[in-house]
Formats: structure tokens, C-alpha cells, sequence
């Protein structure tokens, strides 16, 4: 058995300044099913923001201003303190970045160069041509190496242990040796990123399936908002790799199979910089009304950016192009549509990232603060993952000084011999069904059903085959039946936390009947404050998720309609 | 070398000839082997398949034993990288159409040891990376707000940026492959991404640690990394950029 005080799950930037904001006080341990630096933050592309107020006409950006955005981003569904206490905090934390060697682009006076997003008042994102991600995730890496914090790589958390009321740790395996090993800890912080993998449309990595948060949740853990899904305008077709929004704060057009540049029939002010909800539904409606082209997609054109800003500013999105579709955006319009991009809901935490259970926290994609509320801002990720991974590492440290008890170990090593036995039970799984192909199902299910519009009479479809699924679940076959490098085994283990995780998006969007941020029901076209400001919260039970409510918590901007 | 070649697993789904490919992999199990073999699987074409689809392919639908990494598909994550029909690629963005209609064959990266099949066991190249101390050694207090860095000096560390660390350049180093102590093609591009840095304020102790048999001086220019690398990017004008720096310091005290 492992023993920390705070274990951090998830190599990602959240995790990363999780580990290295609780490991300043408290010995801290990572513990990432993959390499910290092949975290999916590393894809992100086009910038974080913050209201540094560097770039020409971002001179009068204010932390209320970027606040005021992010609150109406997210169609007033974000809890407003949150979004005040992230934007507060959004200049110190990107200063630090920088501080640590983060390569971000210049301005001529050597400053951090902003860029426009959608939604923003003013170019707030900070950027690095569009490989933000990756040269941040990089940089806080060596942070990482620099401090010493002890690592466990390539473990994927099969369970997390919850006695007495309290977090106790997690069992977890490791993928190259097959060893599963109980990791004690006094706090828990889960930074393990979105669930994109619930759609067969996904911006995301492979490895985003949810789940260690379907391990949450089957811990018992409450779960936030999950039916917001944001769907990112721009994805290239086939792949469904993102084309960052940066395409379009550089000045990109949409433009549809007539030529024309459609978003002026859908916010004829902000045009392409529209929040990604409404750009994405705008997509949608000219593709689902014929004005796309043949096999369901819209161009996004760069070129006349011309050739100089697109090598300097987009050159990623070039690269991506020209590998996945062999074509050069300098000289062609890039086929996209929208894919899933983001989980705006995750474990329900507060604003320290403390969940319902002491001692279990949770930052990043994977909670709920909510920050988001129905819909993020891009440039507001990266944001928060720094903002709260450094809140949950303190509020984690703070805890192990106070809470007074122990680790229960005898708890840890029966749960220990359980996961054992549960796991050595699913490798011998022979039953008939490809697991798969059955999350190929769940996939095609989730994007159709419970994508961009939905309804009803869908959303009732999805609910029943998410059942079916369910049951079939139960009689999948696992080829190989060892433990040592067994993706077959650590892959297909997650499917069910994939369909219970699943099935909480899809009733949850049954049951809000109205339309909000990325939630758009046809059936229910209009936002209803009266009967649905409020947030959902789900918790296992034995039939399936049980809902709760939880109030949003407004400060300053009272709902308004959204207009751009 | 190779045995077991003769068997061909073919996908579920019947397709004619041209509908498939076949991908020729080397299979090994170190706990198990003594030597590697080759296994051929038919799978099926499409258009935009690439080899991680078809390693994905044989994964779910033929032999879930097949060991690999693999996670954000859009060759930036770097887990990815192996040998492909002769030349390191990251499987993610090798798209099937360009290799030809020919068997692919699929092996793991040279040089490091083989965990199994097409996983390698990446811990020297890790470890190489850390002992170059991949992070800013500032030498004044932070400022309140960002430290100034004007465009050119920006552009000076823009290619070492882009490194996704997917050792595609360390395992197609000959100098790697004669000596354990080497930092590598990958370690020194970075640690030049630090030294060109205009804000880092160690670099005359970088230099000092990189200016040896163990480092820049090891380099015999033979270019492996940069043919290997998939992001086009240059170690050996790195690695140059270093030795002269390292030279004149020499000559003249001062880098």
C-alpha cells in the first residue's frame, strides 16, 4: 500500500497545480493513467484568458468585465461568486505561468499578447501561437520536475474509497506491470478531465472517456450539471480534431455551401465570435437546411488571412490540415462541422473544489464548480484548471492539517482485496457482446440523440437504448486475460461508468424543458427561468441516477436574454 | 527473426480486396519470448484510416492482447510514435493512403526495450530529459506582472516549443544506441529552448553542464533526429546552435 497525505489523480493542468500548490505544504503525490505531459490539456490551442489589458483595444478589460462575459456566456446558469473569484484570480494565475517560463506570444513591447475570443468584450486571451496547451502543459511539467513531487504514471483509478464518511483513497492499476495497488491518502483531488468519449463526434482524446468520473459517481459521489455539453463549432470532418476558435478571433469566416458568411443571420453583431453554443447550432441549422455541403459540413475559411498570419498565429491548425486532410488552409477552405468538446458539468464541488465528502476534491474539466454554468467561453478552460487546481491543492493541504483522523487502513485493504476480485471477475467476462462495439453504440446514441437539438421523443429513445446498453453490458467478452498491458481490459472496465454516465446526461436533458446555453430543446425553444434556474444534481442510486436541484448563486447580473 | 507470419487474422466484416490492408506487426512479450515475431492482420480500408485506427481495429474487434499507447489521436499528446514501414511516425497522423498499397509494417520504436508489442520503455529517454532541468532558472524576483520578452527573442525558442516529446529523435539516434550516458537529440533541443530563452538567467551553468562527452560534444551530426522527427523539427541545428555558443565561451570567456 502507497501512503500520502494528498494524492492528486490526473496529469493535466489542473492536476499539475493541484500537486504543486499542495505539495508546498503537504506530501503530495500524482498519480496520471498517462504521462503528464501526454495530458489532454496539451491539445488545447487557442489561448487562456485573463484581463491583462495588454492588447490595443483591451485597454478598458476588468476582471468584472471578463466576468460579466463569462456569466452571460453561460446563459446564467454559472454560480456568479465562482466566476467573479476565477477572473479575480485569472491575471495573478497566467502571470505565474509566464513566471514559470510559459512561451506565450508577445506583443512588440514584450508584453502577453491577447487575442479576440467568442463572447468576450475584449481580446483577453492569452495565447502561444495555437499550442497553448502544449507549451503550458509542458511548462508546468518542469514546475512539476523542478519541485520533486513524487509521480505515479500510467495508473488508471479503478475505485475510490469512501468509509466513514470520509475519503480514505483509491485502488488503481498500473497498465504496463497489471499490478493493482491501494493508494492512501487523507484528500483526494480527481483533475482527471472531460468525458468527451461519450460521443462518437469528439474533439477529445481517446483516453477522454470520463472515467474516473463514472468512479466517482459510483462512489456516490453527487454529480453537477452534466447535461450542458458544449459542442465546439469548428472540428474537421472525419477526425473531429478541433480547428481552434482562434481560427476565428484571427479573423476566419464561416461560410456555407451558397457562399455566404451565414452567422450574419445569427448574430449579426459578433458574427463568427458568437459563443460557441450559438455558432454551433448556426452550423447545424445551415447544414440540417441544406445550405452545407454534401456529407454534412461548412467551410472555415482562412485564406484571406493570408499566408504570413497563418504560419505565425495558426500554425497547428496548418499542420493538423495538412496531415489529416491534405489540404493547405492558405490556399482552401477547411470542411468542419461541430463536435462534443467539453463537459460544462462534473463532481459538484464548491469554491475550493471540496466535494459533499471531506477529504475528496476535484478540479478542472472533471468538476462542476460551476464556473461555466450552460455554456463555457473558450480561453475560460485552461482559466480554470490554474484557478481551481490551485484552490483545491491549498483547500486539500488545509484539510490535512486539521482533519484530525487517520487513513482507515483496514477499509483501504479490504477494498483492496474487493476491486480484485471485482476486476479478476470482469477479465474473465466471456460473454457475446463486443464491449466495443457497444460503446460505438452508446456513441452513436449520444451524438445522435443528445447532441446539438434535442427533444423528447429523442432524448426518449437515447434513455431506452442507454438501458438496453446497460444490459447488454453485463455479457461483454474480454479477449485477453491478463493483467500485465491489458488495454482490452482497462478500456473496456470503464464502459460501464461510460453508459451510467451516460445515461445522467440524457435524463438530465429530458428533464429540463427548456433551452439553455448548449442545452436547446426543440420542444422547449425558450429559456425558463422560473422553472429550471436552477442546477442539477445527480447521485447513483439503485434503479439508476437520482436528481436533485441546487440554487445558482447570483451576485451581480440578474438573467437577462442573451443577444450578440 | 520472424516466425508465426503465415497466419492472417481477417476483420468480421467481408470486404473485397480492395476494401482491406493488411498490417504486418511485430509481436513480443519479453515475459514470454526470447525473440519478436511478426503477425499480419486484414483490416478494413476507409477513407482518413490511419495506422492507429488499425491498431485500434485489431485491438477491439481481433486480438485484444495487441499492446500500444495512443491518446489525443491529433499528434500533439506524442504517445504515439513507432516505426513505421521502416521510418519512426507517430501512428496518429500516418494516414494509410499515403503508404502505398503494400502490407504496412508496424514496429516499435528502435533501440529502447520492448515493454510489449509496440510499447517501449521510455524511462531513459525521460530521465535524459530531466537531467537537463527542463524549467526557467530565473536569476531576479519575479515581477508583479510578466517579464518582458519582444517578439524576436520569442521567436528565438519557437521551433524547441513545439517538441511533443515523443522520443521519435532518441530512438533514431545512433549515438543513443553506443552510449547510456548521452543526453540525446531531444534533452539537448530543449536544453538550447532554455538556453536561447531571453529570461532564463542560467545559462552559462546550462552551458557548463551540457559542454561535455555526455552532451553536445557527443553529437556526431549524423541527422537521424531531424529526419525522424515528426513536427519537422531540427535537435542537430540545436545541437549546433549549443556547441558554437559553448565554443566561443570557451574562447573568449563569455557565451
Amino acid at each position: 500500500m502507497k501512503r500520502h497525505d494528498i494524492l492528486v489523480v490526473g496529469g493535466g493542468m489542473a492536476g499539475l497545480r493541484a500537486a504543486i500548490e499542495a505539495s508546498q505544504s503537504a506530501d503530495t503525490a500524482l498519480l496520471t493513467r498517462l504521462h503528464p505531459v501526454r495530458a489532454h490539456s496539451g491539445a488545447a490551442q487557442g489561448g487562456i484568458n485573463a484581463p491583462l489589458a495588454n492588447a490595443e483595444g483591451g485597454k478598458n478589460d476588468t476582471p468584472e468585465m471578463h466576468a460579466y462575459d463569462t456569466v452571460k456566456g453561460s446563459d446564467f446558469l454559472a454560480d456568479q461568486d465562482a466566476v467573479e473569484l476565477m477572473c479575480q484570480e485569472a491575471a495573478p494565475c497566467v502571470y505565474e505561468l509566464e513566471h514559470w517560463g510559459t512561451p506565450f506570444s508577445r506583443l512588440p513591447d514584450g508584453r502577453i499578447a491577447q487575442r479576440p475570443f467568442g463572447g468576450a468584450g475584449f481580446p483577453r486571451t492569452c495565447y502561444a501561437a495555437d499550442v497553448t496547451g502544449h507549451v503550458i502543459l509542458i511548462t508546468m511539467h518542469g514546475e512539476l520536475l523542478r519541485r520533486g513531487v513524487t509521480t505515479y504514471e500510467e495508473w488508471q483509478v479503478t475505485r475510490l474509497v469512501i468509509e466513514g464518511g470520509r475519503c480514505q483513497g483509491v485502488i488503481a492499476l498500473h497498465v504496463p506491470s497489471g499490478e493493482l495497488e491501494a493508494f492512501a491518502a487523507r484528500a483526494v483531488i480527481f483533475a482527471t478531465g472531460g468525458a468527451g468519449r461519450l460521443y462518437s463526434r469528439s474533439t477529445n482524446a481517446l483516453h477522454s472517456t470520463g472515467g474516473a468520473l463514472g468512479v466517482a459517481y459510483a462512489a456516490g459521489i453527487g454529480i453537477k450539471d452534466m447535461e450542458f455539453v458544449q459542442f465546439h463549432p469548428t472540428t474537421i470532418i472525419g477526425t473531429n480534431i478541433l480547428m481552434s476558435e482562434a481560427c476565428r478571433g484571427e479573423g476566419g469566416y464561416l461560410v456555407n455551401r451558397l457562399g455566404e458568411r451565414f452567422m450574419q443571420r445569427y448574430a449579426p453583431k459578433a458574427m463568427e465570435l458568437a459563443p460557441r453554443d450559438i455558432v454551433s447550432r448556426s452550423i447545424q441549422t445551415e447544414i440540417d437546411e441544406g445550405r452545407g455541403f454534401e456529407g454534412g459540413f461548412v467551410h472555415l475559411d482562412l485564406r484571406h488571412l493570408g499566408k504570413a498570419k497563418i504560419m505565425e498565429r495558426l500554425p497547428g491548425i496548418r499542420d493538423i490540415c495538412q496531415h489529416f486532410l491534405g489540404i493547405d488552409p492558405i490556399d482552401t477552405p477547411i470542411p468542419i462541422q461541430p463536435g462534443q468538446h467539453y463537459a460544462m458539468g462534473g463532481i459538484d464541488t464548491d469554491n475550493d473544489g471540496a466535494s459533499e465528502i471531506p477529504g475528496f476534491y476535484a478540479a478542472g474539466e472533471v468538476a462542476c464548480v460551476s464556473v461555466h454554468g450552460a455554456n463555457r467561453l473558450g480561453g475560460n478552460s485552461l482559466l480554470e484548471t490554474v484557478v481551481f487546481g490551485k484552490r483545491a491543492g491549498a483547500a486539500a493541504a488545509q484539510h490535512v492539517k486539521t482533519a484530525g483522523a487517520g487513513v482507515d487502513i483496514p477499509a483501504m485493504e479490504r477494498a483492496l482485496a474487493e476491486e480484485r476480485g471485482r476486476l479478476q471477475a470482469f477479465l474473465n467476462s466471456s460473454g457475446p457482446e463486443n464491449p466495443a462495439g457497444l460503446r460505438d453504440e452508446l456513441q452513436r446514441t449520444m451524438t445522435d440523440q443528445v447532441g446539438i437539438f434535442r427533444s423528447r421523443e429523442g432524448l426518449e429513445a437515447a434513455v431506452r437504448k442507454i438501458a438496453e446498453l446497460k444490459q447488454r453490458a453485463a455479457r461483454i467478452n474480454i479477449m485477453f486475460k491478463e493483467w500485465r498491458f491489458n488495454l482490452d481490459l482497462v478500456n473496456h472496465s470503464e464502459l460501464p461508468l461510460m453508459i451510467e454516465l451516460a445515461e445522467v446526461v440524457a435524463q438530465g436533458a429530458l428533464r429540463r424543458e427548456e433551452s439553455r446555453g448548449s442545452h436547446s430543446r426543440r420542444d422547449f425553444p425558450k429559456r425558463d427561468d422560473d422553472r429550471f434556474l436552477w442546477h442539477t444534481v445527480a447521485h447513483r442510486g439503485r434503479e439508476g441516477p437520482v436528481f436533485a436541484r441546487k440554487p445558482v448563486r447570483i451576485t451581480k447580473w440578474k438573467p437577462e436574454e442573451r443577444k450578440y | 527473426m520472424e516466425t508465426g507470419g503465415a497466419e492472417v487474422l481477417k476483420g468480421a466484416v467481408d470486404m473485397a480486396d480492395a476494401g482491406t490492408m493488411r498490417l504486418r506487426i511485430q509481436r513480443f512479450d519479453p515475459s514470454k519470448e526470447a525473440v519478436p515475431h511478426f503477425q499480419t492482420f486484414e483490416v478494413p480500408r476507409r477513407p482518413g484510416l490511419t495506422v492507429l485506427d488499425g491498431l485500434f481495429y485489431i485491438l477491439e474487434r481481433l486480438d485484444g492482447s495487441l499492446a500500444f499507447r495512443y491518446s489525443c489521436r491529433s499528434a500533439i499528446c506524442g504517445s504515439c510514435a513507432m516505426t513505421i514501414n521502416g521510418a519512426p511516425r507517430l501512428a496518429c497522423q500516418t494516414l494509410v493512403e499515403g503508404l502505398g498499397r503494400g502490407e504496412i509494417a508496424v514496429k516499435p520504436l528502435p533501440h529502447l526495450t520492448v515493454e510489449r508489442d509496440l510499447a517501449v520503455d521510455l524511462r531513459p529517454f525521460f530521465a535524459a530529459y530531466e537531467r537537463i532541468r527542463p524549467y526557467l532558472l530565473a536569476t531576479s524576483a519575479a515581477p508583479a506582472k510578466e517579464r518582458l520578452q519582444g517578439p524576436a527573442e520569442r521567436r528565438a525558442i519557437d521551433e524547441m516549443t513545439m517538441c511533443i516529446l515523443c522520443a521519435s529523435c532518441y530512438a533514431s539516434c545512433q549515438v543513443v544506441w553506443t552510449s547510456e550516458e548521452y543526453l540525446g537529440p531531444q534533452a539537448l533541443l530543449m536544453a538550447n529552448r532554455f538556453v536561447q530563452d531571453s529570461r532564463d538567467g542560467a545559462k552559462e551553468e546550462r552551458l557548463d553542464h551540457l559542454a561535455n562527452e555526455e552532451g553536445i560534444w557527443r553529437c556526431h551530426t549524423m541527422f537521424n533526429c531531424v529526419v525522424a522527427c515528426p513536427k519537422n523539427l531540427n535537435p542537430t541545428w540545436s545541437i549546433q546552435q549549443l556547441k558554437r555558443r559553448a565554443a566561443k565561451r570557451r574562447l573568449t570567456g563569455r557565451s
